[in-house]
């Protein structure tokens, strides 16, 4: 890796300050991502201001909502008592990505930005606009099979690789971040990361130095049933070829206020409002799920090999929807 | 037998697991510089311009060799060399090489360093690369009309992607010299190739080569010829007059050693009704690089298995612009049992015959290829105890009639065959009067448990504790021994171990003075030299040794295969049930259940053996489910080169793997009547996986890796 200044920090205003004075300057959290981006000459940062000191570990209601530190482990998060009690959804996400030993040391902001594993992006050799604004895009009519079917752009055809974050679109999470001026925002998880569009090299709506602090996660609106189902090329550490994330209430037979996001279809969580809009106030039946299944795939747009994720996410939402009505979340 | 044939743990195996055993790049040398390996962009062309002014500038930086100034081999060999010239044959070839103080220095240093290149268009996909016809056994029989005559016939197309061997262990190297004699550290499967490469390379004496690897850390083949980094660690450290340790990367990995070969087969059967083969056309296209041939017959894979009067295996390679291919675990016939046990499955399912009958009617009880009888072949058996175990009586002969809830359960049956090599090797063996003994030869050891079979074949044999015996192996000055390949090492270690301890029993019987007896009828035992059982005669080692002031006896010994083989055809056999379950919605397939039962001569350590089967069964599954290495042929480039995007099982995808093993008495493979399994117990399986998905789901998928794609 390029040579960078490295420095560490207990004050977390401190360590905003530092980063936003460098265009170039990276948080270090658990560097499961940022690291290997390092050692493959992708990321070239000239500072590293390592937050792992930060006291953003804490998971604790705070009022109406579940506060999770930024700074939580990954493992941590998962099994936390008031997460695997009221957002299994949560557990179960997290508990589907990367290995035992990434999720030991992945905190929960980080795992929020990591990059695609799109292999045009980690490969020097290849054009990506991601990498390098304006070069081109090699994915868009190279190996594709794992990239996008939503909302790509012919400067980036990218997924983002999060199974955390799909959990996080679908139970209408709030990113809270904080600036070098001490001023706190919160950012809805829909509006956190972002599409490709003209600036691919841009995964989120954080501006450069912006520290995120925690997670919160409503809790006015248990739900009451829930899933996250992951299909992938095997059994455990590898990324989704799609993956569901479904909660809803349900009166009666009805469905109530219900959340899909989908994962490995777009450059980020994608929100099935389609499907939403269909199942709000429907029965519970397989009929009405594969109704608005179709209706959110309508709008898919494949790549020359990966035309088979419009009919497995099809059956992906269907089945999702199944396991938590049968109460398998 | 005290210890063959008796579960021994690894005596390596302390050493393994608390980090003494020591690896290539392991070694602690003093004054160490670093190389990493630059590699090109491009497939096909040559360097215009190599720049390298900004990264010697770099701190740490002590030498950056490229092809203008690094020293040329002296080895006329077709195999790549590094840094010879400026002409590109595969992209991630290395251009340069950047020599630091320290590794991160040199890594930096090697992304600063900027070429330019004439492009020309490059070919990587076999099916467009020129094609040259390599050398096949000859037709049997007229298979063309016998096709063309025949009751029911299946012609079908196979294509297995490239696949990269991908072991723990990075190949690594350090180069050390003093004087005019060089010692390098490798990773290798064959430390006495590496030693013949660089001093063929330098224009050295082997004598002056000493090549030492005592771990290997898995290699499966990819450490059986010489790659080309130890050349150019020996060639850096020589010219900057310092060790040199250069260690792969992950990706370099993909570039560094050769792979798989793609594979295109077509298979023709032509059958009676009654299931009797009548004519096999099995044709096969791999590829290989464009200035080396690599060829691995994948085709031949039936022409000993089956009775079947008409056979033919033409087989071309494809030219094309990438690295060149090399040996993979079970190489050719893994990939020809696929294509040929997937299209008997096809044939039985025509003809509404149980697959596992189908290739009972076809049984071969003399070699059909020469007319030869086997040394042993217990396949029969095999497929019997294997079936049993399995409950295969069970199986519906109809697709998608076993279920499992909302999973579709299927039984698939295939056959592995792998040739019971044996080649020479030598073994020394000094016995002390202190009833320990050294043991040592040139041979490795990438896991199988060379380390403990050995040892127990020494103990046996000088009527010693294992823990008395102490086997030396990687290093290029002990006797000689073949590369760990083609599972032929206890075969030949093995019987030259056994060799050298039966010379010092002799050596012992002669000094024992003893006339009543014959040498043959005396063993060595519990540290006694004795008549076997039903003679009198028994003399305490030491004490022999000490009356003749002997402190030590060094014998040596060089096995060679018999002649007598050579009126047998000898092989090893193995019979692979497997049950999926396929959640036919998603495309999800779970292996839930593998029975592996396998003929290969005497089992020497049941609890290594069982460890090398289910290796097998689990590569197996990944090269059914889930392995490929990807090419982007715009490029001509690998684009699947590291571990989270090339896919291997993890210990999710594997359920159920029982072993077992059909012993077979065969004194003439070898003295220790042993027959290698190490690549054999994966033959069949990615066949057996793909019958057992058709058979759950009715869909036949011809085309490797069955990704969840494949099947929705």
């Amino acid at each position: 890796m390029r040579p960078f200044k490295f420095t560490q920090t207990n004050d977390a205003a401190n360590a905003v300050k530092t980063v936003s004075a460098n265009k170039s300057a990276n948080y270090l959290a658990g560097g499961t991502n940022l690291l290997d981006l390092m050692k493959e000459d992708v990321s070239r940062p000239t500072e590293l201001v390592d937050i792992s000191r930060l006291s953003l570990t804490q998971i604790k209601n705070v009022g109406n909502s579940l506060s999770i530190g930024a700074l939580a482990r990954n493992t941590d998060t998962a099994n936390h008592p008031l997460i695997r009690q009221n957002y299994p959804l949560l557990t179960q996400a997290i508990l589907a990505g990367a290995s035992q030993q990434i999720r030991n040391m992945a905190t929960n902001g980080g795992n929020l930005l990591q990059r695609t594993r799109c292999p045009y992006f980690y490969d020097t050799a290849m054009k990506c606009n991601k990498r390098e604004p304006g070069t081109g895009c090699d994915a868009l009519e190279g190996i594709n099979r794992m990239h996008a079917i939503f909302g790509w752009s012919d400067k980036c055809v990218a997924v983002y690789p999060s199974d955390m974050a799909v959990a996080l679109a679908a139970l209408d999470a709030v990113v809270k971040v904080q600036d070098a001026n001490g001023k706190e925002r919160a950012i809805n998880f829909a509006d956190f990361h972002r599409l490709p569009g003209d600036n691919p090299e841009k995964d989120n709506t954080l501006n450069h130095g912006e520290l995120i602090t925690s997670i919160e996660l409503p809790k006015n609106d248990m739900p009451s049933k829930s899933y996250y189902l992951k299909v992938r090329d095997r059994a455990s550490y590898a990324f989704a070829l799609v993956s569901v994330a479904v909660t809803f209430n349900w009166k009666g037979n009805v469905i109530m206020n219900p959340r899909i996001a989908l994962g490995g279809v777009a450059h980020k969580p994608w929100r099935a409002l389609e499907a939403e809009k269909i199942l709000s106030g429907s029965v519970a039946n397989e009929e009405n799920f594969k109704k608005a299944a179709e209706a959110e795939m309508k709008a898919a747009k494949p790549l020359e090999h990966n035309k088979f994720k419009v009919e497995l996410g099809k059956r992906a939402i269907v089945r999702a929807l199944q396991m938590a009505m049968n109460g398998k979340g | 037998m005290k210890y063959i044939g008796k579960e021994m743990s690894r005596v390596d195996g302390v050493a393994k697991v608390t980090g003494a055993a020591k690896y290539a790049a392991e070694f602690q040398v003093k004054n160490v510089a670093y190389g990493f390996i630059v590699q090109s962009e491009i497939a096909k062309g040559a360097i215009k311009k190599i720049d390298v002014s900004e990264a010697e500038k770099q701190s740490g930086v002590i030498k950056i060799f490229t092809h203008l100034n690094a020293v040329k081999t002296q080895s006329k060999g077709a195999a790549f060399a590094a840094l010879q010239s400026d002409k590109i044959v595969f992209s991630g070839q290395p251009i340069a090489l950047v020599v630091a103080e320290t590794f991160e220095q040199a890594r930096f240093a090697s992304r600063l360093i900027k070429a330019t290149y004439t492009e020309e268009k490059s070919v990587t996909e076999t099916m467009k690369g020129e094609t040259k016809p390599m050398r096949s056994p000859q037709t049997r029989g007229n298979p063309a009309d016998a096709f063309k005559n025949a009751a029911v016939k299946i012609s079908a197309e196979y294509t297995i992607p490239i696949e990269h061997h991908n072991p723990m262990e990075p190949h690594a190297a350090i180069a050390v010299w003093e004087g005019e004699k060089l010692t390098l550290f490798d990773k290798t499967q064959g430390v006495m190739g590496v030693r013949g490469h660089l001093a063929q390379s330098f224009g050295m004496k082997p004598e002056n080569v000493q090549v030492i690897s005592p771990f290997v850390g898995g290699a499966f083949g990819c450490a059986l010829n010489p790659n080309y980094y130890p050349f150019l660690t020996a060639m850096a450290a020589r010219e900057i007059k310092r060790p040199v340790k250069v260690n792969y990367t992950r990706r370099q990995m993909f570039t560094g050693h050769g792979y798989r070969p793609y594979t295109w087969q077509k298979v023709q059967i032509g059958a009676n009704k009654d299931g009797k083969l009548q004519s096999i056309i099995h044709e096969a296209v791999g590829n290989t690089s464009s200035f080396e041939d690599f060829g691995e017959n994948p085709n031949n894979f039936g022409r000993t298995l089956y009775e079947c009067p008409n056979y033919d295996t033409p087989y071309k390679l494809a030219k094309l612009d990438l690295p060149t291919p090399t040996w993979m675990r079970a190489p050719g016939m893994v990939s020809g049992a696929f294509a040929l046990e997937s299209a008997i499955d096809e044939l039985a399912f025509a003809l509404k015959i149980d697959p596992l009958e189908m290739r009972l009617i076809n049984y071969a009880e003399k070699d059909p290829e020469t007319g030869k009888p086997f040394s042993s072949k217990a396949l029969r058996d095999a497929y019997k105890q294997g079936a049993s175990k399995f409950g295969w009586e069970k199986r519906k002969l109809e697709p998608r009639s076993m279920r499992d809830g909302k999973w579709l359960v299927g039984w698939g049956v295939a056959t592995g065959i792998w040739g019971a090599f044996q080649v020479p090797a030598s073994v020394k063996i000094t016995l002390k009067s202190d009833g320990t003994a050294n043991v040592g030869s040139a041979t490795a050891d990438i896991g199988p448990g060379t380390y403990t079979v050995i040892t127990m074949i020494a103990a046996e044999f000088l009527g010693i504790a294992p823990n008395k015996v102490k086997f030396g192996l990687g290093d290029s000055n002990l006797p000689q021994a073949p590369v760990q390949g083609g599972s032929f090492t206890t075969a030949s270690v093995g019987t030259a171990t056994h060799g050298a301890a039966m010379a010092i029993k002799q050596k012992l019987f002669d000094l024992s003075g003893w006339t009543g007896i014959k040498a043959e009828d005396t063993e060595l035992a519990d540290g006694f030299l004795r008549g076997k059982i039903g003679s009198s005669e028994t003399v305490k080692i030491s004490d022999l040794m000490k009356k003749n002031n002997l402190t030590e006896i060094t014998e040596t010994f060089t096995s060679r295969p018999s002649a007598e083989r050579n009126q047998y055809t000898t092989q090893a056999h193995g019979a692979q049930f497997v049950e999926v379950k396929v959640d036919e919605a998603l495309g999800i397939i779970k292996v839930t259940r593998v029975v592996e039962a396998t003929a290969v001569g005497k089992i020497m350590n049941p609890k290594t053996s069982h460890s090398q089967e289910m290796g097998g069964v689990v590569w197996g599954i990944g090269m059914a489910l889930q392995e490929a290495t990807e090419i982007d042929h715009r490029y001509g480039r690998m684009m699947t080169t590291d571990l989270a995007s090339y896919h291997v099982p993890c210990n999710a995808d594997i359920h159920e793997v029982e072993t077992a093993f059909v012993e077979e008495e065969d004194k003439i493979v070898n003295p220790l009547g042993v027959k290698g399994m190490g690549e054999l117990c994966q033959v069949g399986i990615p066949a057996a996986i793909a019958n057992a998905i058709f058979h759950a789901t009715g869909k036949r998928v011809r085309d490797l890796p069955i990704s969840p794609d494949k099947l929705i």
